[in-house]
Order: structure tokens, then sequence, then C-alpha cells
């Protein structure tokens, strides 16, 4: 593998020795990850710590890498060079660990991902019943719990195909939730949404956000960053270009990219 | 809408929905504008409607009104008895009937095969219910626990059974235990090699390769004949194995290749995102597979199994070729009993196995179409 593809003062700086984790405040280490798919390299020396309660909006153009670095947290995606650290667990080819890491990971897809051949209620159940070995009592009343939470107690008995778009996430976000995870990932998740159903699954998201959830969140609703983010990441050619405080990454953009693409999103 | 003409447009009043207009005309409407609506169409049924007569009216002569009821031996069937034209030759049916149902089984011991059919359809017919509660307790019984008894049961040999040889059952019995036996063995086997075969383990997934192209490669006669003739020459000196029980065991390796080929269709019809979708909420390869992947995908190919179902069904006849009577080859054997040696015997006993192959593979694709349709109106 070609290891001088990126010099490292592209990414932030290089934090590459300082990878002591401690499981009361780091909540995601990333630490020189590289990527190929075939021969694209797809994640150039990415350094990222999160920190637990933080909210972090990744954005950039497509193919910049954005889902790939989301989807590697939970191993979703392999990688072949540098370390990722998960709440205090290394990720390595040991599926004990990644299965693990996955159950104290959600993660919410562009797509929803929900089982069709399962009721609202039974897709909420099922990791909790099965992974966690969770009486199916216990795991009934938590899905209920989050289907309120999500503000769609009443759709628990129809299967995904009955609901919109909006609720379709919204179910997907209360299925996360109900392994009581420790980190969202967000995967651009109004995407494929009407517009008119964007608004419900970002109030969802932001009332999570409130309830002190470490999130990642892969989204160019840019409103929702403002209003929810605590650190703003902009991804392009596979890695890191900026990465600021909110106010700060609008309001004072340093690099080209990072002002082309906000110039070019927001109106 | 009535101002085309002008661009702006605020709608007033909404219109509130109407039934839709109707569509079930009277029947001999129907007919009329469906049937017989131009010329060219009214000539189609006409030759239709006569096509269909000429073939069911000797079919029904055959079947029916000229079949002999009553008899007692091959004279009854000839027409110069009868004094007409004779159709099937009922009694022959009759006669036969034990044979084809059972073979040689030993007569005094043939309540032990009706039992095993109740049992199967006490067990069986609540299963296919979907209304029936108790589906897992159920499907335990049936799939293991049935198989069990119904074999101890059939063989005999213990707690006072008298020992009934495999190479005494023949009939619709041994058609019905080749088919049940192929199918219930070989879906589990189609399904795992399916998974082997998009396995990410190299060695899994050849090895899965290699079984399924060579079982698809070889005809099922060779695999009987194999099983039959060749692998006690192979087998060290007195270890043997039950005649049918090797055949059975060709039929369920031979059916799990095509299974298999047929539930991958299904497992790469699946959105990459069910598989992610599952992975991120920590189901484990297995629990995904059988909770998420399967589920949805064998329902995707209901028809391709039941396909392959039947054909397995109707292939049991070439076990004939092994010196094991099925429906057919019982049939076959009764037909060179010189006491029913009549002009009809032939088409009667053929249509008599027929009409049972046909009902039974009729019921399975039908029963399929119904599960089809229950899943898709979810």
């Amino acid at each position: 593998m070609d290891h001088n593809a990126q010099p490292p003062s592209n990414g932030p700086p290089g934090r590459a020795a300082d990878i002591r984790t401690t499981r009361n405040e780091v909540a995601v280490d990333i630490v020189g990850l590289n990527k190929w798919f075939g021969a694209f390299h797809a994640l150039r020396e990415v350094n990222l710590r999160v920190m637990r309660g933080e909210r972090i909006v990744i954005c950039g153009p497509s193919g910049g890498g954005k889902s790939t670095l989301l989807r590697c947290i939970n191993r979703i995606e392999n990688w072949q060079q540098g370390r990722l650290i998960v709440d205090g667990v290394e990720l390595t080819d040991d599926l004990k660990k990644i299965d693990e890491i996955r159950r104290e990971v959600g993660m919410v897809f562009q797509q929803f991902n929900l089982f069709p051949h399962l009721t609202v209620l039974e897709n909420c159940m099922l990791a909790p019943v099965w992974v966690r070995r969770m009486p199916r009592k216990e795991a009934e009343a938590i899905a209920r719990h989050n289907l309120a939470r999500v503000r769609i107690p009443e759709q628990a008995d129809k299967h995904p195909s009955q609901l919109s778009g909006g609720q379709q996430q919204r179910v997907a976000i209360a299925r996360a939730l109900c392994m009581q995870p420790k980190i969202m990932l967000f995967d651009e998740p109004t995407s494929a949404l009407d517009p008119e159903m964007v608004r419900e699954v970002l109030d969802t998201m932001v009332a999570l956000a409130l309830d002190g959830m470490t999130m990642l969140v892969v989204t160019h609703e840019m409103g929702f960053a403002r209003q929810a983010a605590t650190r703003m990441i902009l991804m392009d050619a596979g890695q890191i270009i900026e990465m600021n405080e909110p106010e700060a990454f609008f309001s004072r953009p340093q690099h080209e990219r990072t002002k082309l693409f906000l110039s070019q999103i927001l109106h | 809408m009535t101002t085309a003409s002008i661009s702006g447009f605020v709608r007033g009043e909404m219109i509130a929905a109407a039934p839709p207009p109707r569509l079930h005309a009277s029947l001999l409407r129907q007919i009329r504008e469906r049937l017989f609506n131009s010329l060219g169409n009214a000539t189609l049924t006409v030759l239709g409607v006569l096509l269909l007569g000429s073939l069911a009216w000797p079919l029904m002569k055959f079947v029916l009104l000229d079949a002999v009821w009553r008899g007692a031996e091959r004279t009854d069937c000839l027409p110069e008895t009868v004094g007409h034209e004779v159709g099937a030759c009922w009694p022959f049916i009759a006669a036969k009937f034990d044979q084809l149902m059972y073979g040689f089984y030993p007569a005094d011991q043939r309540w032990r095969v009706n039992l095993v059919y109740g049992l199967g359809a006490l067990l069986g017919a609540p299963l296919l219910v979907p209304r029936v509660p108790y589906k897992t307790l159920n499907a335990t019984l049936f799939f293991g626990i049935f198989p069990i008894v119904a074999g101890l049961l059939l063989v005999g040999g213990l707690f006072g059974l008298m020992e009934v040889e495999t190479r005494l059952w023949g009939g619709l019995l041994v058609t019905l235990v080749i088919s049940f036996t192929g199918i219930v063995g070989s879906l589990p086997l189609g399904v795992l090699l399916a998974l082997g075969r998009r396995s990410d383990l190299p060695v899994v997934r050849s090895a899965s390769v290699v079984f399924i192209e060579f079982w698809r490669g070889v005809p099922l006669i060779t695999v009987l004949f194999f099983a039959t003739y060749m692998l006690p020459l192979f087998l060290p000196g007195n270890w043997k194995i039950d005649g049918l029980l090797r055949v059975l065991i060709g039929v369920i390796l031979f059916s799990a290749a095509y299974l298999a080929e047929v539930v991958r269709a299904g497992l790469q019809a699946i959105p990459r995102g069910q598989f992610e979708g599952a992975m991120a909420l920590g189901l484990g390869y297995w629990r995904m597979m059988s909770l998420i992947i399967l589920p949805q995908a064998l329902r995707l190919v209901i028809p391709g199994l039941v396909n392959s179902f039947i054909a397995l069904f109707k292939d049991t006849t070439l076990v004939l070729i092994v010196a094991i009577f099925d429906l057919l080859g019982q049939l076959r054997a009764s037909f060179s009993d010189p006491n029913w040696a009549t002009p009809v015997t032939l088409f009667t006993g053929f249509a008599f196995t027929g009409l049972i192959y046909f009902v039974v593979s009729f019921a399975m694709s039908r029963y399929a179409l119904y599960t089809e349709q229950r899943l898709n109106a979810r």
C-alpha cells in the first residue's frame, strides 16, 4: 500500500501518537485512517477525535469520503491502514469486538433500511431481543417508548411500506435508539425524503442532540448543523479539508474548497 | 378548469372525491364485449370452444360414460361382454388398489402406513393454515419428531413391531416417502449451499460451488444408479446401507444443488441495505441471515422452490430403474398380470396414476400461490 499518499499536514495536526482513550471522554478516535476501494484512495490519513456528547456534522461534495468514513466507525466498511477506537475498544478483524461496537453504535441510513417483512414494532424489538437477549416484554416497552420519542407510537403495528418516507426514517431512528446506543451515526438521513418530510426527521434529530447523544451526521442540512452541531467538518477527496466550530465555519471559512462549497449550498 | 387560455389559476372550491365509474357490467354484456366484439374475435371464440369440446368430450367418454365400474376379471372389461366400446376399466384399479398404495408391504401391517399418513395429516394440515396458533411447536413436531416416528413405524423392528424391509415397500408409499424426505431434507441443505456460495470464506465458497456444479452436472438416473450399484462396491466389506436410504440420500443431495441455485437467486435480490441495516444493529451472520435475509429471500423464490418440489415429486418415478417400485413402477408391474390383460388396462392405469400426480402437484402449486398472495398482501 502507498504510504505517501498524503502529507500528514493535510488533516488536522497529527495526533497519531496520542491515542490514550479514556472511556469517559473520548467516544470515537480515528487515527491515520486510509482506505482504498480497489486502486481508488477513498480515505486519506483521516484523524478525528470525537468526545462524548459532541455532535459532528460532516459535509462536502459527493464522493468525498463522508459516508465511507461514517461507515468505518461501525465497521460496515473495512479499511487498510490506521486505527479506529470506538468507546475505548479498538476495532480489529475480531468479529466479537465488531459486534460489541455495533451494539453500542446506532446507525441511520439514507435509504432507511427498515426490514419490510416485519412490522414497525418488530423492527424495533428485533435487535434488543436477539442481540441484547432482552425479554420480549421489556423490549416491547422500550420499542414503544422510542416510537413515542420519535412521535409515531400509533404506527407500531404497520409494515414499513405503509408509512411515508419521513415516518420510515423516524422508525429507523427509533429502531437504532432501542439498542440504547452510546453513539449515533446518521448517513444523509434526509436525502431520500420529500421536501415536506425533511423537517420532521430533523426535529427528531435535534431533540436527540438536546438529550446529549453523541452524534456524527453526514448531511447537507445546514440549518440542522447551525442548530445542533458542536463541530463542522468539510471532507473532499477522502480527506478532512476544514474542521471548526459551526459559527466560525460558516462565517469565516478558511480553505478555498470550504468557501466554494458553502457558497454553492447556502443561498 | 374553464380558463385554459389564461395562464394564472387559483382553485376556489376543492373537488370532492367521487366513486369510480362502474366496472362490473352484466355477464352477458361482458361476454359480448370481450368475446364477440368483432367478427375475428367471434370466430376465435367459437373455434376455441369447439377445440375444448373435442378434447374434453372423448376424455369424459373414456373416464365416465363408457367406463366399466363393476367387475371381477378381465372379461368384464371386454367390448364383447359389455356390448359397446369400453372406456376405463375401473375394476382393474380396484383390484390393484392396495398394491398401488402399499406395494408388497405385508397386508396385516398396512395399518402402520395408514397411521403414518394419519399422523402426517394431523400434524401437517394445521401447519398449512396460517390462523392456527403454536406454529413453532407444530413445525418442530412435523419436521423434527414426525419423520423419526414415521421411520420407526414404517421400518419397524423395535417395540415389538415386525420389521418390514424397504424392498417390500412400494406404490404411493414409496413415492411419498421419497418426495417428502427429498423436499424436507434438501431445502435446508440447499439454503446452506446457497449461503456457502455467497460466503466471504474462500474454502466454504469453493466447496459449495464444487458441490453444486457436480450434482447439477450429473443426471438423476446416474446418481440413483451409482448409489445403488456402484456405492456398495466402494464401501468396506460388510458395511451395508439400505437400498431405499441410499436412494433417499442421492435424491436429497441432487435436489439440494438445484434448490441452492434457486435460493441464491433470492439472496441476490435482497438489497445491500438490508444486510447493512442488520449488521449495524449488531446482528451476527447467522441471525442476520435467519431473521432478516432468508425470510425475504425465500419469499421471493417461492415459485422457483415449488417448481423444484414438483419436479422432484415427479422425478421420483426414476427410482424404477434401480428396482424400487414407486407408484408408477407398481402400476407397470400390475400391467403384467394376465388376469387383467385388456385393451384398456394400460390407459386406465395411466389415467389413474396421472390423476394422482396431477392432484398432488396442483395442490402444491395452488398452496404456493396462496402463500405468495398472503405474504404479498402485507
